[in-house]
């Protein structure tokens, strides 16, 4: 809750002033029947108009008064409360911002988006009503009971009488609806989950025509959290009733006894209407303050889940003195153990030792799951490893500055992505300097100027969201240009040929050649065709290095290499091509 | 001329809004049209007996306190009878109104979970298209932000108004009694309390279209580029997108700020506007009172001032909910949207029936279950009934489909599949082998051609008929929260454990299972995220086992196998595919070598078809892609 507080920040003065205005605004409110006292007792009773005509406008000078205070004080809390939720969702972006690779993984895009969306959206709704009523409620509550102690301190029996009533039970009815208002949130999202699991998998139910029985299951699910809700409901039905019973115990009590004070003196006429209206306003805010329990308590869930994302600690971090120049394109792995999940015993990578020299071409090949891709992962810190160390032009990734390293290794990823924009922009994610010659020029090696040249508006098409306008091909060519962009002095390339075809996947590796000859080159593929030009190749299995040799020797001695490449050659290989 | 147009936009806005609201109301009704008679009645009584509360302290002035002031008598008896007779009244109100907060929840729950009950329902029965077409994140959001806005509709704001206004009216009627020169006051004061409410809600309301735009945006952002976040650690484009990020970010605080502020205002004008009404109606009532005219006593002041603040109060409560209106409105139109859509058509009339087989080889309808399935085709024109063999035939002739009317994604595609044939599909992403296989359970319908299911036009069979006698194995593999046995179970809602189990064994799913911790009966959740993907994949394949049907698809995983368990995936296929017609699409060639058929597709059209000798003889693409021999 603090974590979230803190995110107030400039708007702590809007926060502040709505509650001094609101403050202000029951001041006000609470004089308002201290007037109509005065006019009743020495106006109306006293035939004496002047006095009406004085306090008369003295009540609407107050309620203009009241009305500036209020109205200030509502657009303060407006824009204390829209300030919190944007600072919110500013702090958790920029925090998304900082998380490692791992820390990405452990909160899913729908979440994530749910957190910034729904649940800061509650906590803005929640935050407003607490600082416009809770404020209020305390004070009116105060001030009330003040007031009608001031006027007949012998009534103010009654008034402790019904507070305490009332303070018990919707104490009691808070107590337990809230508790069963916990297992209707859980219920809720197990509804939703199974909507969730019905929207995704409606090829499924379809398929085995199971719609009646999702039908019957939802129903069940639903009527569950119907039963539930009726019943915590149910019970805040008693508030209503309770509220009014104390009322009506109220001013039948005061009836009677200030029927007796007045004839006996001690009371006047306009001192009964003010306290009806003390009465009224010291048990409203009583309810007043157990709806902010319910606001807060319903708004945890949300609180809970938005702290789970700030708290998030990303666990890469920067070193102190970091180093910030790359030398060459050597990469070295001493050792490497490595797992996604610490401490589980089950490493995806085990003792990869393996030494590449500047300039080297290099072709990885091996079965889904052998960690080809946790490896290259490991060389621009994606991940860091859980022993040994990998180190890049000499020196361990742990020491480099993150954005160093970063540029002078460029990966293209194998879930590959464009973003919303003309193509030039998405070229220049690689370089934001880049001239148009320079993408153009990288677009040539990547063999994705052809294409951008036949569409309409070239290298200003706008790419849609996702990169849905091209097609598979044409994206790994773009991301690959991309990453040329960089000028890099490693470059992996993790499978990103896969839906080029073979002749186009030759020139670009003809180009790599030609145009940067200086460039560690690291490639992921399935095809043997893809990686048999490389200097070497490193064939992984199940996380460990099976051999790291050439082509030709390959073929000679490594059985998981000539099993691959036979059935390549036999036909047994991918028809399809992954997207 | 732009601003008057503006008006009839958002009085058009208006319209609908009310339009919306009316609806869920008459939803409400038809469920609980007694009920919720009893709940006004319950409200009416309370309203009334508030209404006598409020107007004791003038008795209690008029005909205790001044006499008694006035002839210093001290006989409070009248009194404390009178106070009786209160306490009495007030004592059915609190009965009354404890019975219609009560009823209430039963009515909105109620309401509630019939909503949620149809949306389901109907979303059920939508056409696959529909699914293709709406982010899944847009359909959940139905459930959980737009239903809930209704809840606040329903529980809070429907009984509110209600009370409020006989409370209004009551009171109305109790002022007009009591005094018709100060009700003008305060009739005075209640229409510029409207009127206030009115367009500050108005305007606020247009706020608030532009926050859910705005939020929609935002929304949107996150989502791409969140997807996108591996891409953006990798090129260090962190601050970039956090300065895109907080452009969005502010025009929703913007919007979102305006929204809540014109909000904010009603409660402040509104209760002072009450307490000016007041002090007017005290002046008023005072000159009148002093000066006797008009009938105005001093009890009549108090109690008029007391009465004057239950009129204009309610409508300061109402403009607490007008926001809770419009929201609702919001979410009414989303909900309705989804409720009003087209259900799947099903124009089907042949059905699967069991069958008996007589010596003569007749069919017969049998009321047990047998091992025999047949088409139970009824001819209206003759009003005869035909029995057909279910064996699992399928003919496709000269078929074309497109997902939308103007792209045709499938041309011309024929083929002929004996019962217990094994037709396999291979190309290209995009070539059109799902697309196909979509096309036979009818998930989507042909824009042109014919397909027969033993003999009978598809089109003619209904719908869970015919997908119940296809088994599917889908490309991604969804399994539902609950035990595995449950997820195979999936398959044939009455199958034993046995029989369960016995298709594990068939699909190879057997030895992995008993290796959970606990067997058969780990409860799967996430979709089966406790799993791999080649486990679910045999679970999938498992599940279309037991169901045991004449005609199987199979739609291979791309990818994320290991080389191991694809051989485990691949044995469970094959022992699935003995002696049923199967629609096999392949990924790896091996697959398909011994396929009856095997089509080769490429961009919506079948270019090659044969066995696979004949193919390869053929030394057309099918050769060139088994080969690995492309023509440079």
């Amino acid at each position: 809750m603090r974590k979230v507080l803190q995110q107030l920040k400039q708007y702590k003065r809007d926060t502040f002033l709505c509650i001094g205005l609101t403050a202000l605004e029951v001041i006000m409110e609470i004089l308002m029947p201290f007037v109509t006292a005065i006019i009743i007792d020495r106006g109306l009773e006293a035939s004496n108009l002047p006095v009406v005509y004085r306090y008369g406008a003295l009540m609407v000078g107050m309620a203009f008064l009241s009305l500036i205070f209020g109205a200030l004080a509502g657009k303060n809390a407006a824009s204390a409360a829209s300030g919190l939720s944007a600072n919110l969702r500013e702090a958790i972006y920029a925090n998304i911002q900082t998380f490692s690779f791992s820390n990405i993984d452990k909160f899913s895009v729908p979440g994530l988006v749910t957190r910034m969306t729904t649940d800061i959206t509650n906590v803005q709704n929640a935050f407003m009503m607490v600082i416009r009523v809770a404020v209020r409620a305390p004070l009116n509550l105060i001030f009330s009971f003040a007031m009608c102690l001031i006027i007949s301190p012998h009534l103010s029996g009654m008034f402790l009488i019904a507070v305490v009533f009332l303070v018990i039970v919707i104490g009691s009815i808070m107590v337990v609806t809230l508790k069963i208002f916990r297992q209707v949130f859980r219920r809720y999202d197990d509804l939703n989950a199974s909507v969730q699991e019905n929207v995704t998998a409606i090829r499924v139910v379809k398929a085995f025509v199971r719609e009646d029985y999702e039908n019957l299951k939802f129903s069940k699910a639903s009527k569950m959290l119907y039963d539930l809700s009726v019943k915590a409901e149910g019970l805040l039905a008693f508030n209503n009733p309770a509220m009014m019973v104390a009322v009506y115990f109220c001013i039948i009590s005061v009836s009677w006894l200030v029927a007796q004070f007045i004839v006996g003196g001690s009371l006047t006429t306009g001192d009964l209407t003010s306290l009806f209206s003390y009465i009224m306003s010291l048990l409203m805010s009583l309810m007043m303050l157990s709806m902010v329990v319910v606001m807060i308590s319903m708004s945890m869930a949300s609180i809970r889940r938005i702290s789970e994302v700030l708290n998030e600690k990303a666990d890469l971090t920067d070193p102190e003195d970091p180093v910030m120049t790359v030398a060459d394109g050597s990469i070295d792995f001493n050792h490497v153990n490595f797992s996604y999940k610490h401490g589980s015993g089950k490493n995806s990578l085990s003792d990869i030792d393996l030494h590449i020299k500047s300039g080297e071409t290099i072709g990885v090949i091996g079965g889904t799951g052998s960690g080809k891709s946790s490896l290259v992962n490991l060389i621009c810190r994606l991940y860091d490893v859980d022993e040994g160390s990998v180190c890049v032009g000499g020196v361990d990734v742990r020491k480099y500055d993150t954005e160093v390293l970063r540029n002078q290794v460029s990966v293209v990823l194998q879930k590959n992505i464009l973003f919303s924009g003309t193509i030039l922009d998405n070229l220049r994610w690689g370089n934001p300097d880049a001239t148009e010659e320079e993408c153009i020029e990288a677009c040539k090696a990547a063999c994705a100027d052809e294409f951008i040249d036949r569409m309409p508006q070239g290298y200003e098409t706008r790419i849609e969201r996702g990169g849905s306008n091209v097609s598979g091909g044409q994206k790994q060519r773009l991301c690959i240009a991309r990453a040329l962009l960089k000028k890099p002095k490693v470059l992996i390339l993790d499978d990103s040929t896969s839906a080029v075809d073979t002749a186009t996947d030759a020139s670009i590796r003809a180009a790599f050649a030609k145009q940067i000859p200086g460039t560690t080159k690291i490639i992921i593929a399935q095809r043997v065709s893809s990686v048999e030009a490389s200097d070497r190749i490193l064939v992984l299995d199940d996380g460990r290095i099976d051999a790291f040799d050439t082509h030709e020797n390959l073929l000679k001695s490594n059985v998981i290499y000539q099993e691959i490449y036979n059935s390549q050659l036999e036909g047994s290989g991918d028809f399809d091509q992954p997207a | 001329m732009s601003d008057k147009m503006n008006e009839k936009k958002s009085e058009s806005r208006g319209n609908t809004a009310m339009k919306l609201i009316s609806r869920v109301i008459r939803y409400m009704l038809h469920y609980y049209k007694y009920l919720f008679l009893l709940v006004i009645v319950c409200i009416l009584i309370n309203a009334v007996t508030t209404v006598v509360g409020a107007t004791f302290p003038q008795t209690l002035v008029d005909d205790y306190i001044t006499p008694m002031l006035a002839s210093g008598s001290r006989d409070f008896s009248g009194l404390a009878a009178d106070l009786v007779r209160l306490a009495c009244i007030m004592a059915v109100g609190v009965v009354a109104a404890f019975a219609y907060n009560r009823i209430m929840v039963n009515v909105s729950q109620g309401t509630m979970l019939h909503l949620r009950d149809d949306l389901f329902r109907r979303m059920e029965s939508l056409p696959i298209k529909y699914f293709d077409t709406h982010a899944h994140g847009d359909i959940m959001s139905v459930y959980t932000n737009d239903v809930d806005t209704l809840r606040q509709l329903l529980s809070q704001s429907i009984p509110q108004i209600i009370n409020s206004v006989i409370t209004m009216a009551a009171t109305l009627v109790t002022m007009i009694v009591l005094n018709p020169a100060l009700t003008v006051i305060s009739i005075l004061t209640a229409v510029v309390m409207l009127l206030v409410t009115s367009n500050f809600s108005k305007l606020s309301g247009r706020y608030y279209i532009r926050q859910q735009i705005d939020l929609g945006a935002v929304d949107g952002f996150i989502e791409e580029m969140l997807d996108g976040q591996k891409v953006v650690k990798v090129f260090c484009h962190e601050e970039a997108a956090m300065k895109d990020f907080h452009e969005v970010n502010e025009r929703l605080r913007n919007s979102t700020n305006k929204a809540n502020r014109y909000a904010n205002l009603l409660m402040p004008i509104n209760a002072n506007v009450g307490w000016i009404s007041y002090a007017l109606v005290a002046i008023v009532g005072a000159i009148l009172g002093i000066n006797g005219l008009a009938g105005v006593t001093i009890g009549t002041v108090v109690t008029f001032v007391g009465l004057n603040k239950s009129f204009t109060n309610p409508i300061t409560q109402v403009s607490q909910q007008i926001n809770f209106v419009v929201n609702a409105a919001a979410g009414a139109q989303r909900v309705f949207d989804l409720m009003d859509q087209e259900p799947e058509v099903d124009d089907g009339y042949v059905e699967l029936v069991n069958a008996k087989e007589d010596e003569n080889g007749n069919l017969t309808e049998s009321p047990v279950r047998t091992d025999l399935w047949a088409w139970k085709h009824p001819h209206k024109a003759e009003g005869t009934v035909t029995y057909r063999k279910l064996e699992g035939g399928v003919v496709l002739d000269d078929v074309d489909f497109g997902y939308t009317d103007d792209k045709i994604v499938l041309h011309n595609i024929s083929l002929y599949a004996e019962p217990g044939q094994k037709i396999a599909f291979v190309g290209a992403t995009g070539a059109g082998k799902t697309t196909i296989t979509n096309l036979i359970n009818r998930f989507y319908d042909i824009a042109d051609g014919k397909i027969r299911y033993d003999g009978i036009n598809i089109n003619k069979i209904k719908k869970p008929d015919l997908r119940r006698s296809l088994g599917m194995v889908l490309q991604d593999t969804h399994l539902f929260t609950g035990t595995v046995m449950d997820n195979i179970r999936y398959g044939k809602l009455d199958a034993t454990d046995e029989e369960c189990i016995e298709a594990a064994k068939l699909a190879n799913a057997d030895g992995f299972i008993r290796r959970l911790p606990d067997g058969y009966n780990t409860m799967l959740t996430g979709d089966g995220a406790n799993l791999s993907q080649g486990q679910r994949q045999l679970l999938a394949i498992a599940r279309a086992a037991v169901a045991d049907p004449p005609a199987l698809i199979l739609d291979e995983a791309t990818s994320s196998i290991d080389t191991r368990t694809e051989k485990l995936v691949q044995a469970g296929m094959d022992a699935l595919m003995k002696g049923r017609t199967t629609f096999v699409i392949a990924h790896r060639l091996s697959t398909v070598k011994n396929s009856d058929c095997i089509m080769v597709m490429e961009q919506g059209r079948i270019i090659e078809r044969g066995t696979h000798d004949d193919l390869i003889a053929a030394k057309g693409k099918y050769y060139q892609l088994y080969t690995g021999n492309f023509a440079d």
